[in-house]
Parts: structure tokens; C-alpha cells; sequence
């Protein structure tokens, strides 16, 4: 049936399908051309860095919400990477180090030790989720507080800060030349999105994947590990938090235990606005690409229009529960 | 006042892609027994559901003791005296049989002169008179977690007369009922038949149709086809009715040879003692096993035990000789077994998943290119296959499971266990719930598996269906085997009499 549709009324059924995204566009192109400066490289660029870092750990929780579970760590575990990366890429002549024997470590391999944390936090919170059967949301709220604690102990509350010049060089780094255009570190975002879209589709942990958050009984009957393979979903969501960590450092030039506050839930709603269903067995990368895009561009569309940051919050909340409220009626529709 | 009770007429329903109601019409009278007949998919629970409230229709009327009605939602209806016992029932498991059946219209009282409280004694008092009057006896306080599935259901009926309702929707009520119980079943239509309500009873049994309706309707493809009085009517002739066409066969003709001993279970014993214990048994190459007994005698139990879904203390399982380990499915798919589970939505498909992602879930190790890439295209060419080979009727393989029809879904479910290319196919109830055209394939796929030299065991809770595949049948009661028979001797009186044995 879908195939015999016009041009037309495929244009009428996306928006009605992504009336999220409709609005959102429209919202920007009366914001665009009303306020200078709004339609310009720089702005781009803002939109592109902050989209890059909730879109690593959009990714991250997209496999445990596909899978009917979810991950309120996600902010924690980032800002902890960010921690760790921010006390090991210190200037070793810098007087405010937080410890004085820690070595000043190439970005690489400080890459690979956040990662290698993130990695065993989501692995605890995988077995505790598949085989304690602790449900999602009270095991990750745990590790989230827990995650939270340690930052807090071992970086005394204190901001961290003196990064020795190659990272910030790293992160300087501009895609085109003369100083203008665009932060290069987007790449991960693209090269995770091309990643993580193979991941879904063309192996078999994508589709035992979406077969657990289809039915995981049946799963486990057609001869899926579930157990095994929800650990591994946590594990790598783990791993995403921490790159996402690591550029979020690298980005402001500093780290503190209270970044990545609340992160996690606006993951959760990037993804949601894309299309995750919150039932389970649905969700597209390009579809997170797009929700936590948008969910950005609603936060530079605040600023530019002068509303008080503290407004913001209200907004988003907004935002999210009226796009479940969306998702949840493609369901209740067909009644 | 019409001699109806209730009419709906030109009744027309769509969703997206499909029509679902064509101008059905269905008209009750008070005081008789109304089936309503058609293959799944005929548009039997849609009717039903617009009744009911909980679909609304595009077009149509509904007209209720002579007057014209609307029914917005099901507590309108249930307010107007219709009430429904859905095929798939919805208690809540952790409260009482009272609650359950009281909920939402609890019996209040005023507690101090003011405050209004739940009357509990009144409801449980109220409670036991309606389980007196459906002639169950259990106790009213109980968790409804508790119970089997048939006084589940029973309870379901209870809410229903309670309501004192004057049209009553049974959608397959005796699926999961032994035969005691569909007596008893049948006692409690009986009286409210003589208390003059309208009963519409959707079932695929024909002898229970033919015993207790007065009316018969039969709808297909969403229209209606027509009304009789049950009395002149036989089983071809409804049958005929429902498929548009005769059906001369109701089972294939049998050309698989048993040949040598393959599967060799023994001594197989559930870690739950209630379960299953001490079952041996032996299955030959092309050989089907039909495995017989009453709702509880714990054949599905033993069938997952041996799939390692459900856990065993001891007892051995050999194929060729060669002992198995199964400690989860996953061990048996890898030793050649597969299993067609009894509840296709609880542990069958996936329903937001494609037709495709259903029938590569098994097998998808079979399709990757470099060890890692699934290859579309070989997962494409399955579906393919499969579609031909069964006469799976769906747009695409990109469709929705769950939008396919039951009978379809399990050939579905079936592509994906022979995707392995097991030696042993445990088939759990392989055509419940399915219509009687896709019935028959199904048997057909069934006997072509055994003929190209698959072990088949198949339990099935249908007499007809277990006489007239097995080779052989084995019958259990409380979780041990009570005795084999040849398939050619089988009776319906010889494998009960092993069935109830324990009783």
C-alpha cells in the first residue's frame, strides 16, 4: 500500500509520523531568519559539538532501551570519564594538579583506560540487570548515585583543569582552514553513527538484539544467549559514556564531577523523539541521529531567543513527555 | 419490541491496509445460544470488539432492544448489560477472586457515616453466591495467581454474569478447558440461557458448536455469509461455509516409514516434583510421536525440560547413541532439536520484529559473510523459500509479524526452526488457535518433515488431530507416561482411559 503513495502524501505522512521534527524545523527557519548570527558557522559548530557528545551516549542507552531496558548511569559514567581524563591529561608542571604522581599521559592512551572503566561499570550493571534480574531503571539509578560517590570522593569536589597542549590541540583542531569551521572531533560522531548502524544491522548482535526487545522469551528459545548478550549491550553503552566523557573534557578545557548532570535523560529522550519505542524491538541510528538533533537545536533556539536558562529544563521536559505521548499513540491509534 | 436482542448491521471496519469488516451483520436472540464461525481472520473478535466497545466502527449500527445505541468504550456496554470473556484472559494475578471479579464496581459502605470504604464483606459474600451460581467451589479470598487456567476462566465468566448481563460474548472459552470442565462449561450456558441472555460463542470446535448452539453465523474474509438454525447443520457444511470451498480431507494421506531407533529419552525427571518423572521413551527416524493427555499432565513441561527451557535432576536423552547435554535451548538447537513452542506470543514471535528477523533468528549464523556481515540477501532467499514452500500469505518480508494471521505466523515459526535443519522437531500444540484451511497444510508440512526422515513429537490436546497423525501416541497424566499406542488402534476412549488414570 505504501508503495502507491504520491509524492505528496508521502511528504503529509512524515509529518504527520515526526511532527516533532516538522515543528522543530519550522521553529528554527522563523528563529533563522529573524535573529542575525543564528544560520552561521559558528552556531553550526556549537550545535555539531554538543550533538556529537549526546549522541555517542544516545547510542550507548539506545541498546538498552531497545532491549526494554534503560540506563539512568549514562551522565554519571560520562562525567567520571571525564574526570579520569581530565586528572591524566594535567600538565605535569601545572601547580593545581589533583595528584601529583599521576603521569602526563598521551590522549590515546588515556582514550583506552576511560574506555577500558566505562566498559567494567557497564559490565556491572549488565550482570546485575541479566542475571541478578534487578529491572533496569532501580539497577542503573544505583550505579548512577554509586558512580556519582566515587567522583566525588577522589576528585575532592574540586574542578580539574591544565591540560598539556597536545590534547588541546586535539581538540582545537578545525576541519577547514583559517580558524573557521568545523571542530574535527565530530568525526566520532559520524564514524560511531556508521558503526553503530552496522552494528544493528548487519550482525548478529544487532538482531539479537532487537529479538530480546521483541520477545525475550522467544529469544531465549531460538537459542539467543540473552543473558550474556544484555551484558554485553550494558557494557558497550558503558564504553560510549566514556568516549562521551572524554570529549566532553576535551571540549570545555576542564572536567568536574558534576558534569554530564541529567545527561542520561537526554539521551533518553533524543532517542525517543527518534523513534525508539519505549515498548521495545524499535529503534533506528538515524532516527537517534535525528531525535537528539533535535532536542539540541531546541536548547540553541532557547538561547537565541533570550529564554532564561532555568526555562530550558521546563521546555525539555515538555518536550519529552509530549514525544512518548506521540510514540505511545502510533499504538493506541489503531484502535 | 424486534424479536432481537441485539442487531449489528452493515457493520464495515478498516485498519490501515485492511479491511477488516465488510457490511458483517450479526442478530441475537434472548434466550439462545448464537456461534459465530470463520477461519482466523474472518473478522469474529473485530465484530466482537465493536460490540464491545473497544473498536469503533466506521460505518454500521447497532441496535439494542429496538432502540439505535453507540457503545463509546466497554464499560458503556458493560453498564448496558454486554459483557465479554476475552479469549485471552486478563485477571489480575495478584489480587482475589473477589477483587478481580468486583473491580471497578466494588460494593462500597460508609465507614464512621461518612467516609466511603470498600464493603469487603459484602464482597466477598456476593462473591461466593456467583461462584456458587457458575458450580465452582473455591474460595473467594484466593490470589488469582493461584488458580489453574480453567477456574481463571471461570472466574471470568463469574465477573460476566455478575454484571447481570443480558448479551454475553464467550471468544473461545474451552481452548484451555479439560472436558470436565467444558461440562461444566456447558451447565452454566445452559441456565443462563433459561435466564433469557443472548450468548455468542466463537470457537473452532465443531461438536461443541453443534451440541450447545442454536444459531449458527458464519463470517469470511470480514463479510457475512450467512445464518442457520443449528439443528440441520453438519460439520462439512459449516465448514464449507467458512472456507468458500469443500474440504474432502481433514488430514493428509501417510507416506512416512518409521525406521530405526534415533532419540532415546530416559528416566527424565523435573527438578520440581510435581512435574514431570521418570518418562522414557524412544522415537524412530520419520516417525510421528503424538503425545496425549489432559490439560496439566505435564507434556509441555516435559517437552521444554528436554529443550532446556525448564530445568531436570536426572534422566538421560541420547540422539544416535550419543548422549546430549541441554542446560538451555541453545544447546539443543546446536545438537540438531527444535521446538515449536505452545504459546506463539508468550515464547513464539517477536511482534514488532519483521517476518524476516522472525525467521532468521534461529539460523543466523548461516547467513554471514567474513564470519560477521549478515547477508541480506541469503536471509531474503529463506524467506523466499519458506513463503513458496508453505504458502505463506504476507505483503513482504519486511512486514510486521504480528500483522500476519495465526495460522501464517506458525508457518512463519516453523521456516525458522527447519532454517537448522533438525534431526528432532518437538511440535507443542502446532495448529491451536489456527483455521481449519491452514490446519490442514500444516499436517501436510508436518508429513512431508517425517517423510524425509525428521523425528516428529507432537503434543496435542485435539483427539482427531492426535489419532489421525501419530504413528504412535504416547499418553501422560500427572507428569508420567501412563502407556503407547499404535497409531492405527488409537481411540478417543483408549487414550483417555490412560489420561485419566492417575485421576
Amino acid at each position: 500500500m505504501k508503495t502507491n503513495m504520491t509524492v505528496s502524501q508521502k511528504i503529509l505522512a512524515y509529518i504527520k509520523g515526526n511532527p516533532i521534527v516538522v515543528m522543530m524545523a519550522l521553529i528554527s527557519l522563523v528563529v533563522g531568519c529573524t535573529i542575525p548570527n543564528f544560520f552561521s558557522i559558528e552556531n553550526a559548530n556549537v550545535l555539531a559539538g554538543n550533538t556529537t557528545v549526546r549522541f555517542l551516549i544516545a547510542l550507548g542507552v539506545s541498546g538498552c532501551l531497545i532491549t526494554k531496558g534503560t540506563d539512568l548511569s549514562a551522565g554519571r559514567q560520562a562525567a567520571l570519564a571525564a574526570t579520569i581524563t581530565g586528572v591524566l591529561v594535567q600538565r605535569a608542571d601545572y601547580a593545581g594538579r589533583l595528584f601529583a604522581w599521576t603521569p602526563e599521559t598521551n590522549m590515546w592512551v588515556v582514550l583506552l583506560v576511560v574506555l577500558c572503566i566505562g566498559a567494567v561499570i557497564g559490565m556491572i550493571n549488565g550482570l546485575v540487570i541479566a542475571y541478578l534480574k534487578v529491572p533496569p531503571f532501580i539497577a542503573t539509578l544505583g550505579m548512577q548515585t554509586i558512580v556519582y560517590g566515587i567522583n566525588l570522593i577522589y576528585t575532592n569536589a574540586q574542578p580539574i583543569g591544565g591540560f598539556h597542549q597536545n590534547f588541546k590541540d586535539f581538540f582545537n583542531l578545525k576541519l577547514a582552514i583559517g580558524g573557521k569551521g568545523f571542530s574535527a572531533y565530530i568525526l566520532f560522531a559520524v564514524l560511531f553513527g556508521l558503526l553503530f548502524w552496522f552494528l544493528y544491522n548487519k550482525t548478529t548482535h544487532g538482531k539479537y538484539m532487537y529479538a530480546i526487545g521483541g520477545n525475550e522469551n522467544a529469544a531465549e528459545v531460538s537459542g539467543v544467549n540473552v543473558r550474556k548478550k544484555l551484558t554485553t549491550i550494558y557494557m558497550i553503552a558503558g564504553m560510549m559514556y566514556a568516549f562521551a566523557g572524554f570529549l566532553m573534557t576535551g571540549k570545555s578545557g576542564g572536567a568536574s564531577a558534576s558534569m554530564g548532570t541529567s545527561y542520561e535523560l537526554e539521551a533518553i529522550a533524543g532517542c525517543t523523539i527518534g523513534g525508539v519505542s519505549t515498548t521495545g524491538g524499535i529503534g533506528t541510528v538515524s532516527g537517534i541521529l535525528v531525535g537528539v538533533l533535535v532536542f539540541e537545536l531546541l536548547k540553541i533556539i532557547l538561547q537565541f531567543l533570550g529564554v532564561d536558562p532555568n526555562f530550558n529544563y521546563i521546555v525539555q521536559g515538555l518536550v519529552v513527555i509530549t514525544a512518548v505521548a506521540m510514540d505511545i499513540r502510533k499504538y493506541v491509534a489503531k484502535k | 419490541m424486534s424479536e432481537y436482542r441485539l442487531e449489528m448491521r452493515g457493520v464495515c471496519k478498516s485498519f490501515p491496509g485492511v479491511k477488516a469488516l465488510d457490511h458483517a451483520q450479526l442478530c441475537l436472540r434472548p434466550g439462545t445460544v448464537h456461534a459465530l464461525m470463520g477461519e482466523n481472520g474472518a473478522g469474529k473478535s473485530t465484530l466482537m470488539k465493536c460490540m464491545f466497545g473497544i473498536y469503533s466502527m466506521d460505518e454500521g449500527e447497532i441496535i439494542y432492544e429496538g432502540q439505535k445505541v453507540s457503545i463509546k468504550d466497554p464499560l458503556e456496554a458493560l453498564h448496558m448489560g454486554i459483557a465479554m470473556v476475552h479469549q485471552e484472559l486478563q485477571p489480575i494475578p495478584a489480587r482475589t477472586v473477589g477483587e478481580n471479579i468486583f473491580l471497578g464496581r466494588y460494593p462500597m459502605k460508609k465507614f464512621l457515616g461518612f467516609i466511603p470504604v470498600v464493603d469487603h464483606q459484602k464482597m466477598y459474600e456476593d462473591t461466593d453466591a456467583l461462584l456458587k451460581k457458575v458450580r465452582m467451589n473455591f474460595d473467594s479470598h484466593q490470589k488469582v495467581g493461584e488458580l489453574s487456567v480453567s477456574q481463571m476462566q471461570s472466574v471470568e465468566i463469574a465477573k460476566a454474569v455478575s454484571a447481570n448481563c443480558k448479551v454475553l460474548i464467550l471468544d473461545e472459552p474451552t481452548s484451555s478447558l479439560t472436558s470436565n470442565e467444558v461440562e461444566a462449561l456447558f451447565r452454566i450456558i445452559e441456565d443462563l440461557k433459561a435466564d433469557g441472555v443472548a450468548i455468542v460463542y466463537i470457537s473452532h470446535k465443531m461438536d461443541e458448536i453443534l451440541r450447545i448452539s442454536d444459531e449458527v453465523t458464519v463470517m469470511r474474509d470480514g463479510q457475512y455469509i450467512g445464518t442457520w438454525d443449528a439443528k440441520n447443520l453438519t460439520t462439512d457444511f459449516i465448514i464449507s461455509k467458512m472456507v468458500g470451498r469443500e474440504l474432502t480431507n481433514l488430514f493428509p494421506e501417510r507416506h512416512n516409514v518409521p525406521g530405526e531407533v534415533v532419540f532415546e529419552v530416559e528416566n527424565f525427571t523435573s527438578i520440581n516434583p510435581k512435574s514431570f518423572r521418570n518418562v522414557s521413551f524412544q522415537l524412530r527416524k520419520g516417525e510421528i510421536l503424538g503425545v496425549g493427555g489432559l490439560v496439566g499432565a505435564q507434556r509441555t513441561e516435559l517437552m521444554e525440560g528436554l529443550f532446556g527451557i525448564r530445568s531436570h535432576t536426572t534422566g538421560t536423552i541420547k540422539y544416535q547413541g550419543k548422549e546430549l547435554v541441554i542446560n538451555r535451548p541453545k544447546d539443543a538447537i546446536d545438537q540438531g532439536i527444535a521446538m515449536l513452542t505452545e504459546d506463539r506470543r508468550a515464547t513464539g514471535i517477536m511482534g514488532v520484529l519483521s517476518i524476516a528477523d522472525n525467521i532468521s533468528v534461529a539460523s543466523l549464523n548461516k547467513y554471514l559473510d567474513y564470519g560477521v556481515v549478515i547477508n541480506d540477501r541469503k536471509v531474503e532467499n529463506l524467506v523466499q523459500d519458506n513463503v513458496k514452500k508453505m504458502n505463506i500469505k504476507a505483503p513482504n518480508s519486511k512486514t510486521q509479524i504480528k500483522s500476519l494471521s495465526g495460522g501464517n505466523q506458525q508457518k512463519v515459526l516453523i521456516g525458522r526452526w527447519l532454517a537448522n535443519s533438525p534431526d528432532v522437531l518437538i511440535l507443542d500444540e502446532p495448529t491451536r488457535g489456527i483455521d481449519v484451511g491452514a490446519k490442514y497444510e500444516i499436517y501436510c508440512i508436518i508429513e512431508e518433515l517425517a517423510r524425509a526422515g525428521k523425528s516428529i513429537i507432537m503434543i496435542s490436546s485435539e483427539m482427531a488431530e492426535l489419532i489421525g497423525m501419530s504413528d504412535r501416541v504416547m499418553v501422560m497424566c500427572d507428569g508420567r507416561v501412563t502407556g503407547f499406542i499404535d497409531g492405527k488402534d488409537a481411540t478417543q476412549e483408549n487414550i483417555m482411559e490412560l489420561a485419566t488414570q492417575f485421576v
